[in-house]
This record gives C-alpha cells, structure tokens and sequence, in this order.
C-alpha cells in the first residue's frame, strides 16, 4: 500500500492537465449551437476573413516551402564558419514576441523602414496591404518549417546522398530524387508547424498591416475586432479555427503514424 | 586498370597511398578501423577530394590536381557498394537498381532491372521496399545496383561486415563469383585479413594512412615484412633479441625469459611471429624429441572452442595463442591454470625487426 499514491498522483496530474486544456475548447462549441455557428458564418464579413485566412497562408507557405527548403538542406549538409549564427538568427523568430515582429518588419520596409524606398521603387506596397499579410506571416511561420526541415535533412544517412552521387546523379538531382524524399515526413511536420503558426498570426499583422475588413483582416483579427460587439460571431470563426487547427494535427499524426507504423511491420 | 595515387590529411592521419589494379582483379586493402581505408574508396570515388593526387581508370583520368582535373562523383563511373549498402529506403528494390538506368525508358528500366535482380537470384523481391530485406538480400540489391550503372571499377567498402556469420560464407562466395566474372578493377576494403585473403587476388594492408606490404595473401603470411603484418594476418608475435647461432641458425631471447631458434636471419631487436595453428602443446614434463626446435613452457589462460578447434591463450611468459584440435585439447586435459610445453618449428618462425617504421 505504501507505493501506491504515486501512480495516483500522476493519474491527478494528467487528469488536471487535460481538463485545463481541453475545457476552452469545448466551451467554444457548447456555447453556441451549431445553427447559430453556420448563420455567423454565413455573414459577408467572416466569410471575407476566412477567404483572406486561407489565401495569405497558402502564400506565405508557398514562399516558405521554396525558399526554405533548398537553406534548411544547406544547412544540414554542410559545415562553415559562423554557421551556429546562422541558424540562431533564422530561429531567432520564434521567440520575438509578435508585436515586436510587426514593429521590426515596419522599421525594414515599411514606408518609413530602411528598405521602405526600395520596395517602394519596386512598385510594391506592403504596409497595410494583403501583400503585407504575407510578408508578417512568412517572417513568424518560417523558422517553425526550417528548424523541422534542418532536422529532418540532418538525420539521413549521408552514405545515402553519396550513393546517388556514385549512381551518376548530380547533386541537385540527388536533393529532389533522394533527400527530398526521404526527408518527407519530417517536412510535412514542419510544414503543419508553420501552416499553425501562420493561420492564428495576430500580433505581427496588426502591427504591420493592420486591420482592415477584406484586406488585411485575417480571421484572428476578424475574431478580435468582433468580440465585443459580435460575441456569437467571433464564437463561430473561433470554432472553425479550432476545426481547422485539429485537422492539421490529426493529418500529421496520420503521416507520421503510417511511417512509423511501416517500420514497425517490419 | 586503376590507379590512384592521393596524399592528405584527414584530422589525426596522414594518408598517403599508391596502388594499382588491373582490370579482372581485385585488391583487397586490409587494415584496422582508422587506417584510412574507406577514405581511398572515397578518393578513388570523387566523394573525397586529396591535398594532392591523380586517379585514373581504364583510360580517363578523374582527379588530377596538379592539372586541376577533378571530375565529380556522378560522372566517374563508380560501383561504390557502401558498407551498409545505403539502398533508397523510400524505393522498391527494383527502383533501387533502375537508379542509374535514368536514360532508358521506363518499360526497360524495369526489364533491365528485374534481369539484374533475377541474376543474383532476388527477382521474387523486387516490389519490396529496403527495410523488410535481409542483409544478405539487401546486399545483392546493392550489388545489382552498382552492375546496372556498367561501372568502370568497383568499389567495395566492408562488404561483408553488415552479414550474420550464417549468410556471410554463402555471400563471400557470390562475391567471389561477381568479382570474377566483372571485367574491371575491384577494389576492396576490409578489417578483416581472412576476408581479404578469401576475396582479393592481392592483399594490401594498410596501417595509419599507408600501405605497408602488398602481394597474395601467402606472401603475407608466410614472408611478413613487419610486426604489424603479421600480428594482422593472425601470427602470433613475441618480442626479443636475436643474434647468430650455430648452423646458420638464429638464436632469440625473448624479452621476460625463454628462448626460441628461428630459420630467418636477424640481429638485434626483433618480433617473433608464429601461426597459432603451427604451435602444438605437450605435457609440461614432456622431454624433448622429434624435430621442433622451440620449446617454451607456458601456462593456459584460455581455452575457448571455436568450432572443431580449441584456441588457447597461453602466458609463456609473453602472450601466446595456439590452435589445436578439440580432440588433443581433451587427451591433454587442458584448464586454466594448467602448465604446458608449446613447441614449433624453427622453420615455422618468422623474424622481422621489431622497429616497424624502419620497414615501410
């Protein structure tokens, strides 16, 4: 009997834990029920949101994937000078609170910012533009993919990168037939990481590209600027987030599942 | 015929080799982990680029950098097979062996694919994926692979190294009869001197970064030109001082007590080297006779079988190690502790000069 209030202790512990985190999120859809969730959505303004959600993301990951791919895999393959500083200041996003993010991108190129003139020259507006958008999701979302890509490059066998040389395939041919591949499950997670971060950006936004209804007002702004005026209507767009946000977990526990499952058949 | 000549330093060790290999043959670098010996594939493969060297094959020349040639790996015709063999985890078998068949069709890279897998008896698992093979099944994928690229030379790291003791004997001697059959250079490497003995028409063996003796096996292991050859071909080596004895003899004192006679000349510090299966074991109390010349009382500290042998470690006083038959070990009614008389030939010991560095 006397060992025996341990494993209650941790039954406690998760017990609490899972109550403290779960509760919010069922409260989000017992709240409202679900014939006021779908007239909320049926409202001009949300659906706006939503659409202006899904087509920043789907930017700011397209950018993301190209460019970051090809660093992460330099990154992972190949050693130089100051390249712990390198990775340090990609990662040093991901703990810039969003406000500063939003602040930092202004001072860089918004109107007034550093590279504000040349952007300008370029014929690009980005301050309180959907193009600004982009850019403050990409700037918070990005690390969350390279540091998983990094990773995931970094844990293949490099004999495999050499046989495909030795098979007669470039290097590049090499990376897409080869690294690429095998590295896949780790991108997909990385890429569920920075899709995440990117669809609840909140802080970086506001501050870079404001609020504006259509433009720039992605669903998180949309929820904020509704919550007390719109109560029922922030609940429903709320609710599709969480759904959205659950799917993507769920997806890449499926991926990974169906890996580590295989492996395991074996 | 390959050539490659490379001197570079790679973090502790200093390579520095010369070697060539005729088409149809194979060499067979032997030598302990860290000698370098993966990093001459390497050089020979463009994957390792040397301070200074050339490589040649069949004609071409791939590295030469005095000239500045230096062709990259995918464009030297190479069948590296890795030591773990490295197959694509995320393709079938027969997608491994197309790999290099990117300029074919797609209907006769499988052809030509499954025909290679079909040779070395594997066609059955073409539509499996890496991780469900054997390492033996994995290997002749591997093998197949390198073939289907029609390399100039062949490259093979530890082949046999990834294999359970059962699958290795049946795999050696499929590699005996791919190494035969191709008509290029093979260059192997191995830590293991019977493997290279077994596989290599010539035996180079290689220690911190250079070749120290290269012939056939036999000549190691009959004529070793250091300690070092000899220790690693499997010889038993004892340390002592030899000067000139009667009948053209030599006459060796060995450090820590006892003494030996050896058909080989020396003078001065030398090693001693003996095969373990040359030495036999008599009763302590047992007096001389017959025609073995060496005598040394030892006591047993081991007595392990490895098969239908017995393979004793021996204090006499200087480590020895003998082999003899599980049959003779029993009559003898040997144990730990036991004392013995280990006798061999004279014409059965080898003498080189202990200080190895004068020898290479």
């Amino acid at each position: 009997m006397r060992a025996s209030w341990f494993p209650v202790l941790l039954v406690l512990a998760l017990a609490t834990a899972l109550t403290f985190l779960t509760l919010p999120i069922v409260a989000i859809f017992v709240d409202s029920s679900p014939g006021e969730l779908v007239d909320a959505l049926g409202e001009q303004g949300a659906l706006e949101a939503l659409w202006l959600s899904v087509r920043t993301t789907a930017a700011s990951l397209a950018i993301i994937l190209i460019v970051g791919t090809p660093a992460a895999y330099l990154l992972a393959t190949r050693s130089f000078r100051g390249k712990a500083m390198v990775v340090t200041l990609i990662e040093l996003p991901l703990v810039l609170p969003p406000a500063v993010a939003g602040i930092a991108l202004l001072a860089a190129v918004g109107p007034s910012g550093i590279l504000g003139g040349a952007v300008e020259a370029a014929g690009i507006e980005l301050a309180l533009t959907t193009a600004g958008v982009v850019v403050a999701l990409t700037f918070v979302a990005s690390p969350f993919y390279v540091r998983q890509a990094m990773a995931a490059f970094a844990a293949i066998d490099r004999t495999l990168l050499d046989a495909s040389r030795t098979l007669g395939a470039s290097e590049a041919r090499s990376f897409a037939r080869v690294m690429i591949p095998t590295a896949m499950p780790g991108l997909v997670a990385g890429t569920a990481l920075a899709l995440g971060r990117a669809l609840g950006e909140f802080g970086a936004t506001l501050m870079f590209a404001g609020s504006f209804e259509g433009i720039t007002q992605t669903v998180p702004l949309a929820i904020y600027d509704r919550f007390s005026t719109q109560f029922d209507s922030a609940l429903a767009l709320s609710a599709v987030l969480v759904a959205v946000s659950g799917a993507i977990l769920l997806s890449v526990k499926l991926v990974q599942g169906s890996e580590a499952l295989g492996v395991a058949a074996n | 015929m390959l050539r490659i000549e490379a001197r570079t330093r790679l973090g502790e060790l200093e390579l520095d080799v010369a070697l060539e290999v005729p088409a149809g043959d194979c060499l067979a670098l032997a030598g302990p982990s860290g000698a370098g010996k993966t990093s001459v594939l390497r050089v020979a493969s463009g994957l390792l680029r040397p301070a200074s060297g050339r490589v040649e094959c069949g004609g071409e020349t791939w590295l030469d950098t005095e000239r500045g040639v230096d062709v990259p790996p995918e464009s030297r015709r190479c069948g590296y097979v890795f030591q773990e063999y490295a197959l694509f985890p995320h393709l079938t078998a027969w997608q491994n062996v197309a790999y290099p068949l990117r300029e074919m069709r797609r209907s006769e890279r499988r052809a030509r694919a499954q025909e290679l897998l079909e040779r070395f008896g594997v066609g059955r698992l073409a539509d499996s994926r890496p991780r469900t093979l054997s390492g033996g099944e994995r290997q002749r994928v591997a093998v197949a692979r390198v073939l289907a690229r029609r390399p100039g030379v062949l490259l093979l790291d530890e082949p046999l190294s990834a294999l359970d003791a059962r699958t290795r004997a049946a795999a050696a001697r499929e590699l005996e009869a791919v190494l035969r059959e191709v008509e290029v250079p093979a260059l192997l490497v191995t830590h293991d001197f019977a493997e290279a003995a077994q596989l290599g028409d010539r035996v180079g063996v290689i220690d911190a970064g250079r070749i120290v003796q290269e012939g056939t096996a036999t000549e190691l292991a009959a004529a070793p030109r250091s300690a070092f050859v000899a220790d690693f071909s499997g010889a038993v080596v004892l340390t002592g001082t030899a000067r000139g004895g009667p009948n053209g003899l030599t006459h060796v004192e060995l450090d820590g007590g006892g003494a030996v006679t050896s058909t080989d000349r020396g003078e001065g510090p030398v090693a001693v080297s003996v095969y373990p299966w040359e030495i036999a074991i008599e009763p302590e109390t047992e007096a001389a006779h017959g025609s073995t010349q060496n005598r040394l009382v030892a006591e047993v500290l081991s007595v392990t079988t490895v098969g239908n042998r017995v393979r004793l470690g021996l204090a006499a006083p200087q480590p020895l190690a003998a082999e003899i038959t599980q049959v003779s070990a029993s009559a003898l009614d040997l144990h730990t502790g036991k004392r013995v008389t280990a006798t061999w030939k004279a014409t059965a010991t080898r003498l080189v000069p202990s200080e190895t560095k004068e020898n290479q």
